[in-house]
């Protein structure tokens, strides 16, 4: 019994670490890392959209058509099918969330930065902090603080005797739960894709080299090969979460400012 | 004589019950996208906007799962 069930009891045999909360940190000297990248995104995303916006012909060069499809993506699929008619003055905000997040994002497979900026949780919490304000901020100016605070946490059209259970709830889920959503959603899609690359590419390379028996050395090499697969789901996972996190600030701010729904 | 022996975070059996429930939400989304499509075929762009936002809000609870299981594991 128990010489068949040795082989089941893992983890004494010490060497492989999984990682985990600490493959986040760096060390002292390298702690800035992630403000870098956000300086080098910032740099990137201006230099882009003001190539872009310099020269405009009326037969559009390759470049202009690159700069074009990306601009008409988030001013229709985005701003004009979630706010409607006044989506103009949101805009900018939009563009510049949905650029920023993207490229911060895709540092997670640039090779040599090889860590998503949001993956440090206190990134999308600043990011949603600064959407919540903006979205709070433009309903106040717009119905006033108690218009407003009526307008997001009662629904049209429920009869009274559900008031009690319903200004709580909206309130709630409106006012509170939705910058938290917000941040974590984009914070724990970062993180957890990271981890995910990094227990392929660590568990491989500790299978491969650490390991003395053919089984485990093969299914090292396989885990490596399959390693790349996960960059590319994390290629989309990234996008994606930057098309959500705009869709969903845009969301927010068409909600907060709609006169009746 | 305990017969197994396995040491870790219970977090992470926490996390794999909690994904049950997104896993069968997302399933929903896209199987209602899929019938959706296979009706009426022109529709499927306005669909699918609605999807992701509905597949990131499912998956929103299986994400916010695994950051808890790291919190408490």
């Amino acid at each position: 019994m128990s010489g068949f069930l040795s082989g089941l009891v893992p983890l004494d045999t010490g060497g492989f670490e999984a990682p985990g909360v600490q493959s986040f940190d760096f060390p002292p000297f390298f702690a800035s890392v992630p403000w870098l990248q956000a300086i080098i995104s910032v740099i990137l995303i201006l230099s882009f959209w003001l190539i872009m916006a310099r020269k405009n012909a009326m037969v559009p060069s390759k470049g202009q058509f690159i700069g074009e499809t990306a601009y008409f993506f988030i001013r229709n699929t985005i701003a004009r099918d979630m706010i409607g008619h006044d989506f103009r003055r949101y805009l900018p905000l939009l563009m510049a969330l949905f650029s920023f997040v993207l490229i911060n994002n895709l540092f997670g497979v640039f090779p040599f930065l090889l860590l998503p900026t949001p993956s440090h949780v206190g990134w999308p919490y600043g990011l949603a902090i600064m959407v919540w304000v903006i979205y709070n901020g433009i309903g106040i100016s717009k119905f006033g603080l108690f218009g407003y605070l009526k307008n997001t946490s009662l629904p049209a059209g429920v009869p009274v005797f559900m008031w009690p259970l319903i200004i709580p709830l909206e309130f709630i889920s409106n006012i509170i739960v939705r910058p938290i959503t917000l941040s974590l959603r984009l914070f724990a899609n970062m993180f957890a894709g990271h981890l995910l690359v990094l227990v392929f590419v660590l568990g491989g390379e500790y299978l491969l080299l650490h390991s003395e028996s053919i089984i485990n050395k093969t299914a090292g090499v396989v885990a490596l090969i399959f390693s790349m697969a996960i960059f590319g789901l994390e290629i989309f996972v990234q996008s994606l979460q930057a098309f959500i996190f705009t869709v969903l600030t845009a969301q927010y701010i068409s909600s907060a400012s709609a006169e009746e729904h | 004589m305990t017969p197994l022996e396995i040491t870790g975070s219970l977090g992470i059996v926490g996390y794999g019950l909690g994904a049950i429930g997104p896993g069968i939400g997302v399933g929903l989304i896209f199987a209602s996208v899929i019938q959706g499509t296979a009706r009426q075929p022109e529709a499927r762009g306005a669909m699918m906007g609605t999807a992701w936002i509905g597949f990131a809000v499912t998956e929103a609870l299986a994400i916010i799962g695994i950051a808890l299981a790291f919190v408490f594991g």
